[in-house]
């Protein structure tokens, strides 16, 4: 316990924590979380981002809280105390940007309501706020969420790109003067079974670059 | 892991959800207010932007004072009903009622060219959830000025696309009548002809919330059919 205490807000192993979901530990490529909202929200790279840094703040206060709150979550009920956690943080965040932030407000419409089902919060309570200390939690929720909107960002760019030939809704496509040569933007681009296919092709892509993330076949 | 005894943790949930209920409840009333002045300022905006004047959140309610001249509400025979708010009628409630008892409000606003046009407006259903919108007819009564659309809830970058400039910006100079007969304005899956006055593109991926536009459009103008008909000039 006292080794605990005197270890520096940013030892290697807290930083560890905040870059571990970005690759080798990633919530979508790797533990497979949060997969739906991937798909709902990565047709255009605004709305992505946005629920990227909500889901962000969501995660890493809720896990504060819980990691807090550890020693007196009675472990029998300990999965509704964390969703009454979660589904009070994402309504006070609601309410705030209706009152405060009405254009991101409407921006993100019922996706902020969604936060609540993100398998990823649910994930990183059970697996790592109800057995930290709160700083360590408050990394791992950053972290986390960083290593979504990583993802999402990824996704979001090529849908928008090669599905509405924007990005940011500047239309990239058109300034290059592409169309005239015929092409036209992939209206299977945006729909939900691209995100899929494109979440599959990230993670061949960097089990193939990263041998040791791939899972043992199961005889 | 520590046993916990079944009073702990009834006294446990107990304290927890008065705490939230009392956090959510102080949340709610205390941000009212600035909730209710953003929904009146993005009315207003919506309003302005329906007949092509782009408001900001900053400036929407003084420049409604200065565009929008008239309101009233009028009932489906197109009769002039006083003592009734136009800008406080909630046309969803309205819609529950029988036809002949609804109250239809009608906004007059003068655009920039000079141009006295009126603004309805307009509710119906999406795919998730409400959509609405504000219509503006030039004074034949019968060309669209402007459109602006809104929604609750539709999908980011596919039923959303409504409320975008480029889908809007389709609707203007398309025709609600067909001589005497209303049309409204329809929208076509795969794209309109160019020379159709009734019709527009729909928004590829947005089907349901196409369809519902088109539904919205059809039900809440017919309701104004007598009153067009009788000022159409």
């Amino acid at each position: 316990m006292n080794n605990q205490e005197k270890e520096p807000l940013f030892s290697a192993r807290n930083i560890k924590l905040l870059t571990a979901p970005l690759h080798k530990d990633n919530p979508i490529t790797i533990q497979v979380l949060g997969i739906c909202s991937a798909l709902a929200i990565t047709v255009k790279l605004k709305p992505a981002l946005v629920m990227a840094l909500s889901v962000t703040i969501v995660v890493a206060i809720s896990n504060v809280v819980i990691a807090a709150l550890r020693s007196y979550i009675p472990d029998r009920i300990r999965i509704i105390v964390q969703l009454v956690v979660i589904a009070t943080l994402v309504i006070m965040v609601d309410q705030i940007l209706k009152a405060y932030a009405f254009d991101v407000s409407k921006q993100l419409s019922v996706f902020v309501g969604l936060i609540i089902t993100n398998c990823i919060l649910m994930g990183r309570l059970e697996a790592f706020a109800m057995a930290n200390r709160p700083w360590p939690s408050f990394l791992d929720g950053l972290g986390n969420g960083a290593g979504y909107g990583l993802i999402l960002v990824i996704v979001a760019f090529f849908r928008e790109l090669l599905g509405s030939g924007t990005i940011f809704g500047y239309p990239v496509m058109e300034k290059i003067g592409i169309y005239t040569t015929g092409y036209e933007n992939n209206g299977m681009f945006i729909l939900p079974p691209m995100a899929l296919i494109l979440v599959g092709l990230i993670i061949w892509a960097q089990r193939s670059k990263d041998r040791s993330l791939i899972e043992e076949k199961q005889s | 892991m520590r046993q916990f005894s079944n009073r702990y943790i009834f006294v446990f949930s107990t304290v927890m959800v008065v705490i939230v209920a009392v956090l959510l409840s102080l949340a709610a009333t205390l941000l009212q207010p600035a909730q209710e002045r953003n929904q009146e300022i993005e009315k207003k905006k919506s309003m302005l932007e329906s007949i092509r004047i782009p408001a900001s959140r900053q400036n929407a309610v003084e420049l409604y004072d200065k565009y929008i001249r008239e309101s009233f509400v009028i009932n489906t025979r197109g009769e002039v009903l006083e003592g009734i708010d136009a800008f406080n009628v909630a046309l969803r409630n309205e819609q529950r009622k029988p036809a002949e008892q609804q109250s239809l409000p009608v906004f007059r606003a003068v655009t920039d060219e000079g141009e006295q046009v009126i603004i309805l407006p307009l509710e119906g259903k999406g795919l998730w959830g409400p959509i609405n919108g504000y219509i503006s007819l030039r004074r034949d009564m019968n060309t669209v000025y402007g459109v602006t659309f809104d929604h609750k809830g539709e999908t980011p970058g596919l039923g959303a696309e409504i409320n975008t400039p480029g889908f809007e910006n389709m609707f203007r100079d398309k025709k609600l009548y067909e001589d005497q007969t209303f049309v409204s304005v329809k929208v076509v899956k795969g794209g309109a002809r160019k020379d159709d006055v009734h019709g527009v593109d729909a928004v590829s991926g947005g089907t349901i919330t196409s369809r519902g536009l088109e539904n919205m459009l059809f039900d809440c103008l017919e309701k104004y059919n007598d009153y067009l008909l009788k000022n159409r000039n």
